[in-house]
C-alpha cells in the first residue's frame, strides 16, 4: 500500500534523479575518506561541506516548487521554515555543548551566561533530547506555516498579498530573532558546535555522514513530493492552481487542499534547514532574509517550477555561480543574480526543464466529431 | 423555514452591491425534472441570482431553499457542489494543462476531502463512466488531450460534461452557446434536453433561437426580480417584457 503510494507517482526523470542525488550521497563521501589526499579523484574537505550544503538547498528548491509550481502559492517565506528547522537544530547542538562552553556552565549556552541569564527559557527545554530537536524541526515550521494559511486561504488571500503576507512574515521573524532578550543568541545566533549524536562536526567522517543524510533527506522528499504529485490529490492542487472557481464549483474545499500542501512544504523546508546548521556551523537571523526567500524562488524558476527535478537542478547551479562568484568576483555576485532573474523571466518563462517539456509535447491540434450526442 | 416539494425554492431573495440591488425579492421555483430557462436584458441579476443559488454571493435577505431542506445560504461553493448542484460558467472553465480525461476525473462523483483523494486509484468504474461521459459530449477519442488545446466549443462541451461527471441534482448552465456556430448550438440543445431527462436544469442564454429549440418554461428577470413567466409565446406577447427586452 505506501511502496504503491510512493511508486505510482514516479517517472523517468524522478527516477534519474533519484538515483543521481543518491549517488551523490554515496560517492562524494567515498571519494573523500577512501582515496588519499594526493589521489587525483580525492574529494576535498570544503568541497564535501559545499556539496551538502548545496543538498539542502536543493530540498529547499523543491518544497517551494511543490507549493509555487503545483499549488500556485508564491510563498516569499520559504526562507523562514528553513531557518526554523535550522534554529531548532542549532538549539540542540547548543545543548549539545553542555559545559564545554567557554563559560563552563554546565546548561546554559553561553551567550545565555553572557546575558546574564540565571536559567533556561522554558523553550529550550527538551532540546537536550535529538528526538525531541528533531520533532520541532518538523513541528515548528509546519505548525507556523498551518496558522498562517489556515487564516490566508481561509480568507482566499491568493496571488500577491498572499506573497506579500509571507515576504512580511519572514521579515517579521528576522526583526524579532535579531532581538536578544527573544533567546535565541539575537544577532549572533546559534554557533560554537561541537558534537551531534556524539559525533565531532569537525572530523571529516561526520561532515561525510551529513552529505549523505542529506542526500538521504533530498532522496525521500523527492519521493513524497512526486507521490503527492502523481496522487489524485496532486492532480486537484493543479486544478485549483489553473482555475481555482472551477474547483470549487465541483465540490473541492480548496483551502484544505492548500493548508496541506502549504504544512507538508514547510515542513521539507525545516528538514533542509535542520541539515545545513551543522554543515555550515552556524545559524544566525540572516537566515530570515527576506532575500534568501527570494533567491530560494529563483533557483525553482530557473531549474523549471512544477517539475520537481529542474528545481535541484536550479538550486545547485545558482549556489555553484555564487561560491563561484562571490569568491572570483564577489562585486559581481548580485548583479549576475538579477541578471539572470531577468533572463529566466524573459527567456525560459518555464524554466530550463519547461524548455524540454514543451518541446517533447507540442500540441497537436484537437479533432472531434462534430455533433455531441446525449444518450442519459 | 417552509417547507416544500420543489427542488429550488428562492424566495424574497435580495442582494446589494454598494447600493445597488442586484436582485431585488427575486422569487423562483423549480419542479424536481424541470428544465427552465431564464432570460433577461443585461444587468437584469441572471448571474447574480446564479452565485447567490451556488454560494458565490451571499444574500443579504430571503430564502434559497434546496430540496425544501437544505438552507443554501449558509453553505460554501464547495458544500454546495456536493448537495448536488453543478454550475457552469458563463465563460468556458477548465483545468487548462489536465487532459479531458483528468478533466472529468476530478469532476467525477467520489473523494473530495483531502486524505482521500491522496490515496484514490483510478477505479475501473471510473475509467468506464469517463469514457460513456466523453462519447455523450463527442469528446470520444481525445482523453489524453489536454483541455487547452479544445477548441471553445469543445471545452464548452467539457465543461458540461463535468457536470455530468459531477452528477448533481441541478444544472445551471450560464449562456452555454456563447460563439458556438449553428450547428454547435443546435446540437446543445439536443444535448441540454436529453441531460433534462434525468436531472433538473436552469439555462441562462440570450440567444432567443435557442430557447425557442429548448422549448421549455421560460422566466424573464428584469432589474432583478421575475418580470413574467410560462412558455416563451406566453412571455413574448407581455407587453411589459416586449417594452424591457425589445424596447431597448
Amino acid at each position: 500500500m505506501i511502496a504503491r503510494f510512493f511508486l505510482a507517482g514516479l517517472d523517468r526523470r524522478v527516477a534519474l534523479a533519484l538515483i543521481a542525488v543518491l549517488a551523490i550521497g554515496t560517492v562524494v563521501p567515498l571519494l573523500n575518506l577512501m582515496l588519499p589526499a594526493s589521489h587525483g579523484l580525492h574529494v576535498p574537505d570544503y568541497m564535501v561541506a559545499l556539496i551538502g550544503k548545496y543538498l539542502t538547498f536543493a530540498l529547499l528548491a523543491l518544497s517551494v516548487d511543490l507549493v509555487w509550481g503545483y499549488c500556485g502559492i508564491l510563498s516569499l517565506g520559504h526562507g523562514a521554515f528553513f531557518a526554523l528547522g535550522g534554529y531548532a537544530m542549532g538549539m540542540h547542538l547548543m545543548r549539545e555543548i553542555g559545559p564545554r562552553g567557554v563559560y563552563g556552565h554546565p546548561v546554559l549556552p553561553d551567550f545565555m551566561v553572557f546575558l546574564n541569564w540565571k536559567e533556561l527559557p522554558w523553550y529550550w527545554h527538551g532540546f537536550d533530547q535529538f528526538w525531541f530537536a528533531a520533532l520541532m524541526v518538523v513541528l515548528a515550521p509546519g505548525l507556523l506555516a498551518f496558522a498562517l494559511g489556515w487564516f490566508a486561504f481561509r480568507s482566499r488571500v491568493t496571488g500577491v498579498y498572499l506573497s506579500i503576507i509571507t515576504q512580511a512574515m519572514t521579515f517579521a521573524l528576522m526583526l524579532a530573532f535579531f532581538r536578544n532578550d527573544m533567546g535565541f543568541g539575537g544577532n549572533n545566533g546559534l554557533t560554537d558546535f561541537k558534537d551531534l549524536l556524539g559525533f565531532n562536526l569537525q572530523a571529516a567522517t561526520t561532515r561525510a555522514g551529513l552529505l549523505a543524510a542529506s542526500s538521504l533527506a533530498l532522496a525521500f522528499g523527492l519521493l513524497l513530493a512526486s507521490a503527492i504529485v502523481g496522487s489524485r490529490l496532486g492532480k486537484v492542487l493543479v486544478a485549483l492552481r489553473d482555475s481555482e472557481g472551477r474547483a470549487r464549483f465541483l465540490g473541492y474545499q480548496v483551502q484544505r487542499y492548500k493548508l496541506f500542501v502549504f504544512t507538508i512544504s514547510a515542513a521539507m523546508a525545516g528538514i533542509a534547514g535542520a541539515l545545513y546548521v551543522p554543515q555550515v556551523g552556524i545559524i544566525n537571523p540572516g537566515e530570515f532574509s527576506p532575500a534568501n526567500s527570494i533567491e530560494a524562488v529563483i533557483w525553482v524558476a530557473l531549474g523549471g517550477r512544477g517539475t520537481l527535478v529542474g528545481p535541484l537542478i536550479g538550486a545547485g547551479l545558482v549556489n555553484y555561480l555564487k561560491t563561484y562568484l562571490t569568491a572570483a568576483m564577489p562585486d559581481a555576485w548580485l548583479f549576475a543574480l538579477g541578471g539572470l532573474f531577468i533572463f529566466v523571466t524573459l527567456a525560459l518563462p518555464r524554466g530550463m526543464l519547461g524548455l524540454l517539456d514543451r518541446k517533447a509535447r507540442r500540441p497537436r491540434p484537437a479533432v472531434a466529431d462534430p455533433i455531441p450526442k446525449a444518450a442519459e | 423555514m417552509s417547507l416544500t416539494g420543489a427542488l429550488l425554492y428562492l424566495n424574497d431573495v435580495t442582494v446589494t452591491f454598494d447600493g445597488f440591488r442586484a436582485l431585488n425579492g427575486l422569487s423562483l421555483v423549480i419542479e424536481p425534472g424541470e428544465m427552465r430557462a431564464i432570460i433577461g436584458p443585461n444587468g437584469a441579476g441572471k448571474t447574480t441570482m446564479m452565485d447567490v443559488i451556488t454560494g458565490k454571493t451571499r444574500a443579504d435577505r430571503g430564502e434559497v431553499l434546496f430540496e425544501g431542506a437544505r438552507d443554501l445560504t449558509r453553505l460554501d461553493e464547495a458544500e454546495i457542489a456536493e448537495l448536488g448542484i453543478g454550475r457552469k460558467f458563463q465563460r468556458p472553465t477548465v483545468f487548462e494543462c489536465h487532459s479531458v480525461f483528468d478533466n472529468l476525473l476530478l469532476a467525477l462523483k467520489g473523494p473530495r476531502r483531502v486524505w482521500p483523494t491522496l490515496l484514490a486509484s483510478l477505479r475501473g468504474a471510473e475509467r468506464q463512466r469517463i469514457h460513456e461521459i466523453m462519447e455523450m459530449v463527442r469528446l470520444r477519442g481525445l482523453a489524453a488531450e489536454i483541455a487547452g488545446n479544445l477548441s471553445h466549443g469543445q471545452k464548452q462541451w467539457l465543461e458540461i460534461g463535468m457536470l455530468l461527471a459531477q452528477d448533481p441534482k441541478l444544472m445551471l448552465v450560464d449562456e452555454p452557446v456563447a460563439g458556438m456556430t449553428d450547428a454547435e448550438t443546435a446540437a446543445t440543445a439536443e444535448l441540454l434536453r436529453e441531460i433534462n431527462h434525468t436531472r433538473s436544469v436552469i439555462v441562462v442564454e440570450h440567444d432567443m433561437a435557442f430557447v425557442r429549440e429548448l422549448d421549455v418554461k421560460v422566466s424573464v428577470l428584469h432589474e432583478g426580480s421575475v418580470l413574467a413567466e410560462g412558455s416563451l409565446e406566453h412571455v413574448s406577447a407581455d407587453p411589459r417584457v416586449i417594452e424591457v427586452y425589445l424596447g431597448r
